[in-house]
C-alpha cells in the first residue's frame, strides 16, 4: 500500500512546509475524495495543511511548476463539488491557518485568517454588541475563506446581505503565486477586486486572510413561528409581507417533510400535520418592534395561519433558529443520500416553484422535502435518495435538472449561495451567452495563466483551452 | 489502493475490523461536515482524518474493502477521544460512538492478535489494578505517605517523575494533591427529614479510590435530600476501563457482576456520580446481545446520575452562602453521552451567592476521555491546557466538573500551571452549603 518512492511534487512540498504539514500516504488522501457533495469522488495526490501565506505561495508555485492543481478547502462543507480534486491535484487545507488576528471594535472591522470557522469569530465577538452577518446554516463549522469564496448567506441575508457586503479587504494568492492585497480601506483608484474574487470559489485565488466589517447586534428583535394548512399560503403571505413594505431580518420557510425530521432531531413541538412553518424574524429598535409584529401576524391571519407562535425570550428563539439552521442536516434522518438544490426565482414565483417542485418529484418518482429562504425567493428543495441504488440516482438527477431549468425559465437562476462547482456546471452555458463565458475565461486566465487554480469549477473550459 | 480484505478477516477469525459494525450505521452520515468543528482533534489539527466525517469515511472505506485498518488510518482512529461531541453537533443523529466502539474493538485485537505482544500496561495495571478499588489504594500508599510526608514537592521538583517511563509516568503525574477520603462506605444511610425516595449508590473503582471525599459528599448530598441510601455489596468497576481497551469480555463480567448485585426492585434509581461510569452502565443493554441483555437493559433504565436524579426530584434548597465565581466543565461522558447539561447547572444556581460563569469551548473535551490520557498523552496535553486557558479566561475561582478523569486531568493542569484555583465535583460544592462550610482555595496569583 505504501508508495515505496515519494514522488517529487510530493517530496518538495515536505521539504518545503514540513513532512507534518502534507499527507501523501494512500489512505489518508480517502477522506479528501470529496465534500457535502458526495455524487462524484476523486482522491487528491496529496493535502497540503499551509500555516502562513508564505506557504501557500510555496505550495502555489511548486504545484504550478509541477503541473498538479491546487483545490482550497476549507470546512468541506460545499454542496457544489466545489472542494472535488480533479486530475493529478494538491488539495490545500487552510485550516491550520485559523487565528482571529485582530478585533477592532471602533473602526467596526475584525481580520481573521482564512481558515477561522464562522462560529469560532462569533464566539470571539461575544458579549462585544457586533456580529459578523452573513449565517448560513453551516457556520458552526464553515470557515470565513469557505464563505468567501462562495459568497455564502443565510436567513438574515435578506436584510443584511450576502458575504461580499461585509468583507472589506483581503490577501490572496494568485494563480502564479504573488499575492495580492486589497483594502480595508476603499480605494475608488481601483478595480472592485473584492466583488471579483468574493464568490470566485478558489478558481481565481486562494484567499489567506480577510477583514470583515463588524455589524452592530440589532437592539432588539421578535421571532416569530407561524403555521399553515397549505405551502401556496405561506408563499402567498411572504410576498403580501414583502408588498406591505415591511423587510424582516429573516423568512424561513419549512414543509412538511422537513418538519418531520426537524422534529424528530429537536423535539421543538411542531405540529407534524402542518404543511409549511414559516419563521419570521423582524429586529431594530425596540419601539415599533410590537406593531410591527402585529401587522405581521395580521397579513398571516389574512392567509389563514392557523396558529403564530411569538418566542418569549432568547432561550426559544435560539432554539427555533438552531431547529432552522439543522434542517438541512436532519435530512439524514429521512434517507441515506440527498441532494440539496439551490435554485432563486422572483419572490412572486414562490408558489409556482413550490408547486411545480412538488409535481416534478412525483414524475421522477423521487422523495423532496423542501426549506427555503422564503424572502429572497430562494428555494433548497432537497431530494431523498440511496446511494447505493443507481437507478435512483439516475431519477434524482433528473429532477434535479428539470426544476433547476424551471427556475430559470421563471427568470431565475440555479444557484443563490452554494455556488456553482462542478455541479452546477452544466447550467451555465443556459445562464449565460458564449459571449460572457469567454470574458470569465479571461478573466481567470489574467487571475490564474496556468490554469492551476482549482480547475473545472464555476466556469466551463471552453473550446480551446486557455493558458 | 490494494484492497484485501479478506486477510484483514482471517487475521481475526472472521470478525475482523470490516465487519464488526451495523454497516447501516454508516449511512446515516450525509456527510454534510457540521460536526467537524466540534470535533477536539479536528480543531487541533484540521485533518479529515482526526475529524468524526473523515473517521467514519476511513471506517466505510474499511467496511467496503478498499482499505485496511492499520498504518496511519489505525493512528486516527486511535487518536479518536471517544467524546461524542460530534454525537451532539450531528443533525443527522449518527451515533458514532457505536460506530468507533466496536471498530477499534475490532481493530485491536486484530493487531494484538498479529503482533502476539504481551502488553504489561494493559493486562496489569489497567485491567489488574485499575478496576479495583483497594488494589489501586494500596499501589498508591507509598505516593500518599510521600505526600504526606511533604517530600513528595521534592520529588517532583527534583524532576524524579520525569524518570518514571510512558504511561505510569503519565499516569503518576496525574496523581491529585493529597485529601483524605473518609472512611469505607457503609451498606446504608438513612435519609434525613421526610424519605422522598430510595436509591442503591454506585461506587466504582478509580471513584473510590481517589475520590471517596465525593462519593460521601455525595452521599450527604442525597441524604438532606430525603433519600434512604443502600450502597451494595458486590458491586465493582462499571467496565468501561476493559471496554474502551479493547476487552469485549472483560467488561462484559464487570457489567454482569453489577447487574446480579444490585436489587432492582428494591430501590428508585441506581446512583451515580461519575459521567464515565454512568455512561457505561447506560448503555449496559446495547454492548452484548445474549441472554443476559434483558436484564442488562432493565439495569440500564434504572441509572441515573446524580445531577440529573436531584433535578428531577426537586433540590431542597441548600441554606449556606458560597460567595464566589465557579465555571462548569462538561464532562465529554456527561453532556455528549448522556445529553446532560442543564440539571448540574440548576443545581448549582440555587447554592446562595455562587455565581456560575459560562466556560468558553465547555464541549470541547479536556482531554481526559477515560484512559486516553494515558495512551495518547501529546493530545491529551494539548486539549489540557486548552480547557485551563479557558478556565482561566473566566476568572473562576473553582472549576467544577461531574466525573473523576476530567477532574484528574484538570487537577494537573491547575497545578503544572500553578493556577490558584481548584476541581471540584458539583456534589462538594453542594455539600459544603449544605453544612455551611467554605471551600478551601489557593491564594490569588500576584496577591
Ligand atoms: C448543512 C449545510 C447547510 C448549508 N447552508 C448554507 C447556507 O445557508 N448558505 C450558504 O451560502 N451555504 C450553505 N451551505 C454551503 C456551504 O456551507 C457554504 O458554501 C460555505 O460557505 C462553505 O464554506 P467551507 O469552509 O466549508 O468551504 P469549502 O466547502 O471547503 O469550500 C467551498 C468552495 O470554496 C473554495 N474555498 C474554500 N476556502 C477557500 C479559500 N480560503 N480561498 C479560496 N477558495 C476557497 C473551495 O475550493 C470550494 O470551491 C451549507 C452546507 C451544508 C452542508
Ligand atoms: S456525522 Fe453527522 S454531522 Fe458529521 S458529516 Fe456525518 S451527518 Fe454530518
Ligand atoms: S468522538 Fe470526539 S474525538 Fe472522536 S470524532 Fe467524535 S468529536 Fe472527534
Amino acid at each position: 500500500m505504501m508508495p515505496t518512492t515519494l514522488s517529487p511534487l510530493v517530496r518538495e512540498l515536505r521539504a518545503a512546509l514540513g513532512p507534518g504539514q502534507v499527507l501523501s500516504e494512500p489512505s489518508d488522501l480517502v477522506p479528501y475524495e470529496c465534500d457535502a457533495f458526495t455524487v462524484e469522488r476523486h482522491v487528491p495526490r496529496a493535502v497540503v495543511f499551509p500555516r502562513s501565506t508564505e506557504e501557500v505561495v510555496q505550495v502555489v508555485r511548486l504545484c504550478g511548476r509541477h503541473g498538479a492543481s491546487v483545490v482550497p478547502r476549507g470546512a468541506g462543507t460545499s454542496l457544489a463539488g466545489g472542494c472535488l480534486p480533479r486530475g493529478e491535484a494538491v488539495v490545500v487545507m487552510l485550516t491550520r491557518m485559523k487565528s482571529v488576528l485582530e478585533v477592532n471594535l471602533r473602526d467596526r472591522y475584525a481580520v481573521v485568517e482564512a481558515g477561522v470557522p464562522n462560529l469560532a469569530l462569533s464566539r470571539a465577538l461575544a458579549g462585544t454588541g457586533f456580529h459578523f452577518a452573513p449565517d448560513p446554516s453551516s457556520q458552526t463549522a464553515s470557515t470565513l475563506g469557505g464563505n468567501a469564496a462562495t459568497n455564502a448567506g443565510g436567513p438574515h441575508t435578506l436584510k443584511y446581505g450576502v458575504t461580499v457586503n461585509h468583507v472589506l479587504g483581503l490577501e490572496a494568492v494568485l494563480g502564479d503565486g504573488s499575492v495580492l492585497r486589497v483594502g480595508p480601506v476603499a480605494d475608488p483608484g481601483q478595480f472592485d477586486w473584492i466583488g471579483l474574487l468574493v464568490g470566485s470559489e478558489g478558481t481565481l485565488a486562494i484567499l489567506t486572510k480577510l477583514w470583515v466589517r463588524l455589524t452592530p447586534d440589532p437592539a432588539d428583535y421578535r421571532t416569530l413561528r407561524v403555521v399553515f394548512n397549505t405551502v401556496d399560503d405561506a408563499t402567498g403571505a411572504v410576498s403580501d409581507i414583502i408588498a406591505q413594505g415591511i423587510i424582516p431580518a429573516a423568512m424561513e420557510l419549512m414543509d412538511r417533510g422537513i418538519i418531520a425530521a426537524v422534529e424528530e432531531a429537536f423535539h421543538f413541538g411542531f405540529p407534524l400535520d402542518a404543511e409549511a412553518i414559516l419563521v419570521i424574524e423582524i429586529d431594530g429598535l425596540t419601539a415599533g418592534l410590537d406593531a410591527q409584529g402585529r401587522r405581521i401576524a395580521e397579513i398571516c391571519r389574512k392567509w389563514n395561519a392557523r396558529e403564530i407562535l411569538h418566542a418569549a425570550d432568547a432561550g426559544q428563539r435560539e432554539a427555533l433558529w438552531q431547529c432552522r439552521k439543522m434542517a438541512v442536516g436532519a435530512v439524514g434522518r429521512l434517507s441515506p443520500s440527498y441532494i440539496i438544490q439551490d435554485g432563486v426565482v422572483p419572490r412572486t414565483k414562490l408558489p409556482h416553484i413550490l408547486r411545480r417542485i412538488a409535481q416534478i418529484g412525483q414524475a421522477h418518482g423521487v422523495r423532496i422535502v423542501n426549506v427555503a429562504h422564503a424572502g429572497d425567493g430562494n428555494v433548497h428543495p432537497i431530494l431523498l435518495f440511496d446511494e447505493r441504488d443507481a437507478r435512483e440516482v439516475e431519477r434524482v438527477h433528473a429532477a434535479s435538472r428539470e426544476l433547476l431549468a424551471e427556475c430559470i425559465a421563471c427568470g431565475g437562476s440555479v444557484t443563490a449561495e452554494h455556488g456553482i462547482g462542478v455541479e452546477k456546471l452544466p447550467f451555465m452555458s443556459q445562464l449565460f451567452a458564449p459571449a460572457d463565458l469567454a470574458a470569465m475565461r479571461r478573466v481567470r486566465h489574467a487571475f490564474d495563466p496556468s490554469g492551476c487554480l482549482n480547475p473545472g469549477k464555476l466556469v466551463p473550459e471552453g473550446e480551446t483551452r486557455d493558458g | 489502493m490494494n484492497p484485501s480484505p479478506d486477510n484483514a478477516k482471517r487475521a481475526s477469525n472472521g470478525r475482523g475490523p470490516a465487519d464488526a459494525v451495523d454497516y447501516e450505521l454508516f449511512l446515516h452520515c450525509v456527510h454534510c461536515g457540521l460536526c467537524t468543528s466540534s470535533c477536539p482533534t479536528f480543531t487541533e489539527l484540521g485533518d479529515e482524518n482526526d475529524g468524526p466525517r473523515g473517521r467514519i469515511h476511513l471506517m466505510r472505506a474499511v467496511a467496503d474493502g478498499r482499505l485496511e485498518a492499520e498504518g496511519p488510518l489505525r493512528r486516527h482512529l486511535e487518536l479518536c477521544l471517544d467524546c461524542r461531541a460530534c454525537e451532539t453537533a450531528c443533525p443527522s443523529g449518527v451515533h458514532y460512538g457505536r460506530l468507533v466502539e466496536p471498530f477499534r474493538m475490532a481493530m485491536e485485537t486484530q493487531h494484538r492478535g498479529l503482533l502476539g505482544r504481551f502488553d504489561w500496561f494493559r493486562e496489569i495495571v489497567l485491567f489488574r489494578l485499575f478496576p479495583y478499588a483497594g488494589r489501586l489504594r494500596l499501589a498508591l500508599t507509598p505516593v500518599v505517605w510521600a505526600q504526606r510526608l511533604g517530600v513528595w514537592g521534592l520529588i517532583e521538583r527534583l524532576g524524579l517523575l520525569k524518570l518514571v517511563p510512558g504511561r505510569m509516568g503519565e499516569m503518576v503525574s496525574l496523581l491529585p494533591p493529597p485529601v483524605s477520603g473518609g472512611p469505607r462506605l457503609p451498606k446504608f444511610l438513612p435519609a434525613k427529614g421526610r424519605r422522598r425516595a430510595k436509591v442503591a449508590f454506585f461506587v466504582g473503582c478509580v471513584a473510590d479510590a481517589m475520590f471517596r471525599h465525593t462519593h460521601w459528599a455525595t452521599l450527604r448530598v442525597l441524604q438532606e435530600n430525603g433519600c434512604d441510601i443502600v450502597i451494595p455489596d458486590g458491586q465493582g468497576c462499571c467496565g468501561a476501563i476493559h471496554y474502551h481497551a479493547a476487552d469485549s469480555d472483560g467488561a462484559r463480567r464487570e457489567a454482569d457482576a453489577n447487574v446480579a448485585a444490585f436489587d432492582l426492585d428494591d430501590v428508585d434509581a441506581i446512583v451515580v456520580n461519575h459521567a464515565g461510569c454512568g455512561a457505561m452502565m447506560k448503555e449496559y443493554g446495547l454492548h452484548w446481545q445474549d441472554a443476559q441483555q434483558p436484564r442488562r437493559q432493565a439495569f440500564a433504565d434504572k441509572v441515573r446520575d446524580v445531577n440529573e436524579f436531584l433535578d428531577a426530584l426537586g433540590l431542597v434548597p441548600p441554606p449556606g452562602a458560597i460567595e464566589l465565581v465557579v465555571t462548569y466543565h462538561d464532562a465529554c461522558h456527561l453532556g455528549h453521552a448522556q445529553k446532560i447539561t442543564e440539571p448540574p447547572r440548576r443545581l448549582l444556581a440555587q447554592i446562595p451567592g455562587l455565581v456560575v460563569k459560562d466556560l468558553p469551548e465547555t464541549e470541547i473535551c479536556c482531554g481526559s476521555a477515560g484512559t486516553y490520557n494515558l495512551n495518547e498523552p501529546g493530545m491529551a496535553r494539548r486539549l489540557g491546557d486548552r480547557k485551563l486557558e479557558n478556565v482561566v479566561r473566566t476568572g473562576a475561582r473553582i472549576v467544577l466538573a461531574s466525573n473523576a478523569g476530567c477532574l484528574l486531568q484538570i487537577l494537573r493542569e491547575i497545578h503544572e500551571h500553578r493556577e490558584p484555583l481548584v476541581a471540584m465535583h458539583p456534589m462538594d460544592l453542594l455539600d459544603l452549603s449544605y453544612r455551611s462550610e467554605q471551600p478551601t482555595l489557593p491564594e490569588a496569583k500576584g496577591l
